[in-house]
């Protein structure tokens, strides 16, 4: 089973993610569970959703305590919730944020971390160009097909068209396929050095 | 039947909408909202020919579906918490009458606290209305029973609660079977009322009863329950034959043979403790499960049967009746009563705490060492519990109980679990 917890603030879309995750991995023939954490769902408050990903049906309804991966909508976060908490050994990690991990000053995060495990995406800048808005959820989803390969970049853009239509959908494909290539870029660049 | 990736929530609404409901009527109240949302689409869209009411309260909710299943159309409303308490009275004549309404009960705990999140105090608040009592343990199987209520209700004439865990099944985007039209349309035939205001045809429904025959009219109605221990089981037979898949039924035993200790439970948290009880065999521990589906009525034969071979019964609830204990726990002590095996209660997940599988394995294995007590409540920080006792002791003006539990927490922002 692949866990995925996603921290953002209300009106980011963070629950949205979650489902739209769920659904690529669906998409892909797998079972997949998504659920929200609730109670402060007001714009800007802290926001939690989870994702189960499996290729057998998912009992299991307790939140994500040891997760996988963990998707950072909102850097700013990182001084306020232990975001961390629980995340395995050799889990991933993608911050949306055009700074990198020492500048964000989580340098001791990242050395425990493997190198291509861990990126930060731009996500909102990427959203602006793309959209118009700055909405990271869907763009982070691309990057995070390219982070970590627990889903396709084809699956992600799928089930932005099952979530969005139109120029909406369009956009966040776009961006998502921006931030794909960019997560990729990142990782490549790591294997150079 | 398609496979989609969506909301429990959405995936009941298809469900009821594919059993030609002919009124809708709802208030919205949180977790049960997306139901009836997306119902009203359907409507409004032209996918669905219902009537669908926006009314002012769940009294009226409740009222509204009174009125029209009693001129005979099929007729369907949702609500949770206070909304159910708010409707309570009509609740208790829409079974008095013998109106087979169906009605998804999105289970929220009650105020006060306020506590918009799961337990399931709100069924339990109506567990002795007289209505059918149904829980589901996946979102599949809240799709399934929804199918199976109407036929059911509307073969014994009788109301029929749909429960399903608010927030954890409402919210969660899963992969759902969804029927074809004509899978349903073959299962559920078209409402043939036993009563019906008809102009044409008139006559009172909701006659004054004196003591004359008010026993004899309850008596019946608790007869139509007993006629339901048996329906329950056939509807989910000939379910299974239409659709293929497991769903209702009165109870469900889950890795039962050579258990020494059962867990009994209701609804979503069944899956949590399943993948406990997987991780407990692999390490030659054997413990069952028994998952209870219908709740009214109570299956007492079924449930003795299946715990025959049990030395130890927890049953762990999300609910409790302040001044006694466990609410489940009673009802399977008196499946028990001439057996003598042990029946202990945890209470757990009230508000929303989340059950995980850590504590579950802690819990049992408390069990297994015979050291778990007849009533435990799960995860009790039971430290904050003695300072606001000790400060009640010290302090006559000692302020609100629930501002002082919160104030000793602190801020709860910062932390996932």
């Amino acid at each position: 089973m692949f866990q995925t917890r996603i921290h953002g603030r209300g009106g980011q879309g963070v629950v949205t993610a979650a489902e739209m995750l769920s659904i690529a991995a669906f998409l892909e023939g797998k079972h997949a569970q998504a659920f929200p954490s609730f109670g402060s769902e007001r714009t800007g408050a802290p926001v939690v959703a989870y994702c189960r990903i499996d290729n057998k049906e998912i009992r299991l309804r307790e939140p994500i305590m040891a997760p996988d991966s963990i998707i950072i909508q909102d850097p700013t976060l990182l001084n306020q919730v232990d975001v961390f908490q629980g995340l395995k050994a050799d889990g991933y990690v993608l911050i949306n944020s055009a700074k990198n991990f020492e500048q964000l000053g989580i340098a001791d995060i990242a050395k425990k971390l493997r190198p291509d495990h861990q990126v930060c995406v731009p996500a909102t800048e990427i959203a602006m160009k793309y959209l118009g808005r700055p909405m990271p959820n869907a763009v982070l989803l691309g990057a995070f097909a390219g982070l970590s390969g627990a889903i396709s970049l084809a699956s992600v853009a799928a089930a932005i068209r099952d979530k969005f239509s139109g120029k909406v959908a369009e956009g966040n494909i776009n961006a998502a396929t921006a931030a794909f290539e960019y997560a990729k870029q990142q990782l490549a660049a790591l294997e150079v050095a | 039947m398609t496979l989609k990736q969506i909301e429990g929530s959405h995936g009941v609404a298809e469900a009821v909408a594919l059993c030609r409901p002919e009124v809708i009527c709802a208030y919205p109240i949180s977790p049960q909202t997306h139901i009836v949302e997306n119902l009203g689409e359907m409507v409004k869209a032209g996918e669905l020919k219902a009537e669908y009411l926006n009314v002012e309260s769940e009294f009226a909710a409740m009222s509204v579906a009174i009125g029209s299943s009693a001129v005979g159309a099929r007729t369907y409303t949702a609500t949770a918490s206070q909304g159910l308490l708010y409707m309570a009275e009509a609740v208790y004549n829409a079974s008095g009458l013998g109106l087979p309404i169906v009605m998804t009960i999105a289970n929220r705990a009650i105020g006060a606290p306020i506590n918009i999140w799961n337990d399931h105090s709100d069924s339990m608040s109506m567990r002795d209305s007289g209505w059918i009592q149904l829980f589901a343990e996946t979102n599949q199987e809240a799709m399934d029973l929804h199918i199976q209520a109407f036929k059911l209700a509307e073969e014994l004439s009788l109301p029929v609660m749909v429960c399903m865990d608010g927030f954890i099944l409402t919210h969660a985007y899963e992969r759902l079977d969804v029927p074809t039209q004509e899978q349903v349309d073959a299962f559920l035939p078209p409402f043939e009322p036993r009563q019906e205001l008809n102009p044409a045809h008139p006559l009172s429904i909701g006659a004054m009863v004196g003591p004359e025959a008010y026993t004899e009219v309850r008596y019946l109605a608790h007869a139509k329950q007993m006629q339901a221990l048996e329906r329950i089981p056939e509807i989910a037979a000939d379910f299974k034959l239409g659709f293929g898949r497991d769903a209702g039924g009165l109870i469900r035993p889950y890795r039962l043979e050579g258990a020494e200790i059962v867990i009994i439970a209701l609804g979503s948290v069944l899956g949590t403790i399943k993948d406990v009880i997987d991780e407990l065999h692999e390490a030659g521990q054997k413990i069952g499960v028994l998952g209870i589906i219908s709740y009214r009525p109570f299956p007492l034969e079924a449930i003795c049967e299946a715990l025959k071979d049990a030395k130890k019964v927890i049953v762990l609830e999300k609910c409790f009746a302040v001044g006694i204990g466990g609410i489940v726990a009673t009802n399977v002590r008196m499946a028990l009563a001439s057996t003598g095996q042990e029946v202990l209660t945890v209470v757990a997940g009230l508000g929303g705490r989340a059950i995980t599988m850590s504590s579950l394995h802690a819990m049992l294995q408390e069990a297994v060492a015979g050291r778990l007590g007849k009533l435990t409540f799960m995860d009790l920080q039971q430290g904050v519990v003695d300072r606001v006792l000790e400060h009640e002791r010290n302090v006559r003006r000692s302020g609100p109980i629930a501002e002082s539990v919160l104030r000793d927490i602190g801020a709860v922002a910062s932390k996932i679990s």
